[in-house]
């Protein structure tokens, strides 16, 4: 398909830009990185309301043979669409964030976000398999560089755990998209999305897929990085981090693990939902007890992440929209809690929680940003948390019925551990004089929240519109799932609940039960 | 065959081995001509890269390339190999003045030295007897350890030439051992009769399982391939820096393309007698060279470590044994090559005030801010030659790695790339000096124009730009590498 290459245009504008910056003023970087984020944000506009809901799934499609062995192919489905959007709605906060709180080096540092969001979007459009391991490894070296030159006290180690954790993830997957692309013949994604593996290479191949993702996402018990880079990252870095980066994790799955390899996806189904029932109770649960805020919203974030996981392996439309939607939300709902937290660490340098108390009386219009925020990521109804969390939850509610109980308590947890970190934070009395004597939010600060709230309003009022343009991907991938997706163990028919003991699973693929051993398989045979 | 005809075939050795006298001669009754001795001997190798060059773009290969009655052989392959030898001896060439000038002196029979050594290893890969293989062999090796020892000032630099030649004289004992059981076997020195009396389905003898045995232990010390590699830290940190800049460079070529027409073209019938030894030599390249890096101190045994961890991924495309192996073990040897050269120029860049070289990785803290150009440069050599896209050093282990999953080595692939991730840690440790520590301001001497320009041109060949060279650099790869099957 011929057009104008939006994508790369969008790719390279961040990239001349940031190597434009290495040869400007500190000043000069600040203004030209703000200018490239801005015109990628309308590119990023552009982009969606150009996108035909109804149109082929792959579209602003693009490809020339500059390497060998592999292409430079780039198009968007809706999935990938809304990721880029939150990508490039969320660049310009970041560049808003590091304003005055980077002082050093600040063109190399524009660089390298400007580095990182062409390596993201470039990520989220690649439609060649190998192109898109590229860009996905590549990332490491502008976050790494940020992470350790930017960051805070214990940079070096966070950065190094970083750094290496993620490699360690993701070497085995390019082996296993060696071995992909030998036998398929072909490195092109929508393809491969159709091939079908056999079923005993599926299971290594996924095994080999989500020691990345999992990583990435990052999944208990591989999840111990993100927490260091997090709490060490400045703080624009914490926003791409939990905004974007986090973010490629689930779309790994959603674009690989999930339609390449249906069979051991339903094979591994039960693995992953208890590693995120395990996640979702034992990070909230760590998440309570932090004294640091950024720690604690990290912890939230493997939370969050694990809701999105559950809904992922829920196997029908409600789970995969639910978990896009998780996505999407927290992407907007943690960067700009990192962002808050940002606000008040530039006053007093501190991320202790016990250094602050009582921001609510002078700090009053902070705390209602705060106070939003912190709702949304508990997922009240009317914030972007609460459609993602709903339809995650209620999908797999159709696959089990335990696991969605106990990804339930995360709320519940979520809520916890939000709340008192509100009430620590912004009620209580004023027991610190220097925090008591912060000065209320700028305007600079107004500039970067107000468009997040209003996204997060957005998203959880209409969510129509983020969910119409994956509509018909969803549908997709959930006809292609279907077939070997696990049987559910709560089918449930009116006024008649089935309790039917079965230790086994149905056969087939399907065959591992549930971790849960207690899970009560509806025989459903009988019901249908 | 008339004479004429291999000597038109081996042209461009013919113009080193006379341009060597020649400037021998010159540099006996001139010797204060260091300089522009050294000029005209990397205009003679820069003439013998474009003598070799249409052997590589036409793909010669067969009955058409062999000279002096099958002991020679100019194919493509041999042809590429050349390239990348003579090219990386030109700019090694080309660094060395500056940095004997500030230590002790330059000596005018250094070009002379070089020529022979790259005419030697010319030698290497053309061979197809092991007759030239082993005059090759120690042509390079006798002018290399001399050059080891070149700064006779410096302790560490004699200490460096002795150990080389201890060592290497051993290697080269084993290795003649390990023709003689060869020849003793299969009653031929070529390796045409070599591979016919070796050829697939016949029983292989026990005295040839150790001729091919002996051979691969005298190979694997030329390329420095664990558990033969102890000599190449101590030679790498005490010869001369732009010694070592050649050593890591063109008799890495030099002794990788002899060991790939060893393996592949005489005993290319019988690869499962050598197969293990190059998996097992690979595996413990990687594993030693990355575990052995990441105490070092000093950047050129860092270099070194990071070679034999580099020649590790280089012989996992040999372990393969397939076209597809070759080709990517030239690709990734052509990326090696620039690789190596861009760290070394970086590290001859690095002078204190007084215009001493600087070699300790602590004393580099903080060049980002003093230096940025440096920093960067090093940076982007040390994430390359980890691997990390997008940088080019990526797309070396991608080819290796692509092979060895063709020919169903997945064990072998899966073991290499995990203990890649050993290797990422001391190579980030560098860019963590670098750009994480506070300046140390050791660091302060000027990168010299020459220098600049050169770190300009491999810089550019390894960054991200480098994969619009992908298509162009592939196919010629896999033109010598049909030339080497071809040629049995």
């Amino acid at each position: 398909m011929t057009g104008f290459p939006i994508l790369s245009l969008m790719l390279a504008v961040p990239l001349i830009a940031a190597l434009a910056c290495l040869l400007v003023s500190a000043g000069t970087a600040r203004m030209l990185a703000l200018l490239a984020t801005l015109i990628d944000l309308a590119l990023g506009i552009v982009l969606w309301t150009q996108f035909q809901i109804d149109g082929p799934q792959w579209q602003f499609t693009e490809r020339a043979a500059l390497f060998s062995g592999f292409n430079y192919a780039l198009g968007i489905d809706g999935i990938a669409l809304l990721l880029i959007v939150l990508s490039v709605f969320l660049m310009p906060i970041c560049i808003g964030a590091s304003w005055n709180s980077i002082t050093k080096r600040v063109p190399e540092y524009m660089a390298a976000f400007l580095l990182m969001e062409t390596l993201m979007i470039g990520v989220f459009a690649a439609q060649d398999l190998f192109l898109f391991y590229i860009l996905f490894e590549a990332g490491l070296i502008p976050m790494y560089l940020i992470i350790g030159i930017w960051g805070g006290a214990d940079r070096i180690y966070a950065s190094y755990k970083f750094f290496l954790y993620t490699l360690l993830g993701s070497v085995l997957m390019l082996i296993a998209m060696l071995w992909m692309v030998n036998q398929a013949g072909t490195a092109d994604i929508p393809t491969l999305m159709q091939y079908n593996f056999p079923v005993s290479a599926q299971k290594w191949l996924w095994l080999a897929f989500f020691a990345s993702f999992a990583v990435k996402m990052p999944m208990w018990p591989v999840h111990t990085w993100l927490p260091d880079a997090h709490v060490q990252a400045p703080t624009a870095g914490s926003v791409i981090l939990a905004g974007v980066l986090l973010k490629m994790g689930g779309y790994g799955f959603i674009r690989f693990s999930l339609p390449m390899f249906p069979d051991a996806s339903a094979y591994f189904a039960p693995l992953v939902w208890g590693l995120s029932m395990v996640a979702v109770v034992y990070t909230s649960l760590v998440a309570l007890v932090q004294d640091d805020m950024k720690k604690l919203i990290a912890y939230s974030s493997v939370a969050h992440m694990a809701i999105v996981t559950v809904g992922l392996f829920a196997f029908n439309r409600m789970g995969l929209e639910g978990s896009m939607m998780v996505m999407l939300a927290h992407g907007l709902v943690s960067g700009a809690l990192f962002l808050a937290v940002g606000v008040i660490y530039d006053r007093l340098h501190t991320r202790e929680i016990n250094r602050y108390g009582g921001l609510s009386i002078n700090m009053p219009k902070y705390s209602l940003f705060f106070m939003f925020f912190t709702m949304a990521s508990v997922g009240l109804p009317a914030t972007a948390n609460f459609v993602g969390e709903f339809l995650s939850l209620a999908g797999i509610y159709e696959k089990s019925s335990w696991v969605a109980l106990v990804s339930g308590t995360g709320i519940i947890l979520g809520a916890a551990y939000m709340l008192f970190l509100y009430r620590r934070v912004c009620f209580g009395d004023q027991k610190n004089a220097d925090a008591a004597a912060m000065p209320d939010m700028d305007v600079r600060e107004w500039l970067m929240m107000v468009p997040l709230a209003a996204a997060t309003l957005w998203m959880g009022i209409y969510p129509e519109s983020f969910i119409a343009p994956m509509r018909k991907d969803i549908a997709t991938l959930e006809a292609r799932l279907a077939p070997t997706a696990p049987k559910g163990d709560a089918a449930v028919t009116a006024g008649h609940a089935a309790p039917a003991e079965d230790e086994h699973g149905e056969g087939g693929h399907a065959g591992a039960a549930p971790v849960e051993h207690g899970a009560e398989h509806a025989a459903e045979g009988s019901e249908k | 065959m008339s004479w004429a005809v291999s000597l038109r075939l081996l042209a461009a050795e013919d113009l080193l081995s006379v341009w060597g006298l020649v400037l021998l001669l010159v540099s006996a009754w001139a010797p204060a001509k260091g300089r522009a001795i050294t000029w005209a001997a990397v205009g003679v190798l820069f003439a013998a890269i474009a003598l070799v060059w249409p052997n590589v773009s036409t793909g010669l290969s067969g009955a058409d390339a062999s000279a002096f009655y099958a002991q020679l052989s100019v194919d493509a392959f041999a042809s590429y190999a050349k390239v990348l030898i003579y090219g990386a001896a030109a700019v090694s060439l080309m660094v060395a003045p500056a940095f004997f000038e500030r230590n002790g002196g330059y000596r005018a029979e250094y070009p002379v030295l070089m020529l022979f050594a790259a005419l030697g290893m010319g030698l290497m890969v053309s061979a197809t007897d092991m007759m030239t293989l082993y005059i090759g062999l120690e042509m390079n090796s006798l002018a290399a350890y001399v050059m080891a020892a070149m700064l006779r000032t410096d302790g560490r630099s004699a200490e460096a030439g002795l150990k080389y030649f201890v060592l290497g004289a051993l290697a080269s004992g084993i290795l003649l051992f390990g023709m003689s059981l060869t020849y003793g076997f299969t009653g031929g020195t070529g390796f045409g009769a070599i591979a016919k009396a070796l050829a697939a389905g016949t029983s292989l003898s026990m005295g040839a399982t150790f001729g091919i045995v002996f051979m691969m232990a005298g190979l694997a010390f030329k390329i420095s391939a664990v558990p033969f590699h102890m000599w190449t830290p101590d030679v790498y940190e005490g010869a001369p820096t732009p010694v070592t800049t050649f050593f890591a460079t063109a008799p890495k070529v030099a002794a990788m393309g002899l060991t790939m027409r060893v393996c592949l073209m005489a005993f290319g019938g019988q690869v499962a007698a050598w197969q293990q030894i190059v998996m097992f030599a690979s595996i413990a390249s990687i594993v030693v060279g990355a575990l052995g890096a990441i105490g070092q101190g000093n950047i050129k045994r860092l270099m070194a470590y990071s070679s034999i961890n580099n020649v590790g991924f280089i012989l996992v495309g040999l372990a393969a044994a397939t076209t597809d192996g070759s080709a990517a073990m030239l690709t990734y040897l052509a990326i090696y090559v620039v690789m190596s050269l861009c760290g070394f120029v970086v590290v001859l860049s690095l002078r204190d005030a007084d215009g001493k070289s600087v070699e300790s990785i602590a004393d580099l803290a903080g060049l980002s801010r003093t230096k940025p150009g440096l920093a960067a440069a090093l940076a982007t050599v040390m994430f390359s030659l980890a691997g990390i896209p997008p940088l080019f050093g990526f797309w070396g282990k991608f080819v290796v790695f692509q092979a060895a999953v063709a020919a169903g080595l997945l064990p072998l692939a899966v073991i290499g790339i995990a203990a890649s991730v050993i290797g990422a840690f001391y190579y980030l440790k560098v860019v963590k000096v670098m750009y994480f520590d506070e300046p140390a301001d050791k660091v302060t001497g000027e990168v010299g124009s020459l220098n600049a320009v050169l770190l300009i041109v491999t810089g550019l060949f390894i960054s991200p730009l480098g994969y619009l060279l992908t298509g162009w650099l592939g196919a010629l790869a896999r033109g010598a590498a049909v030339a080497l099957t071809k040629a049995v």
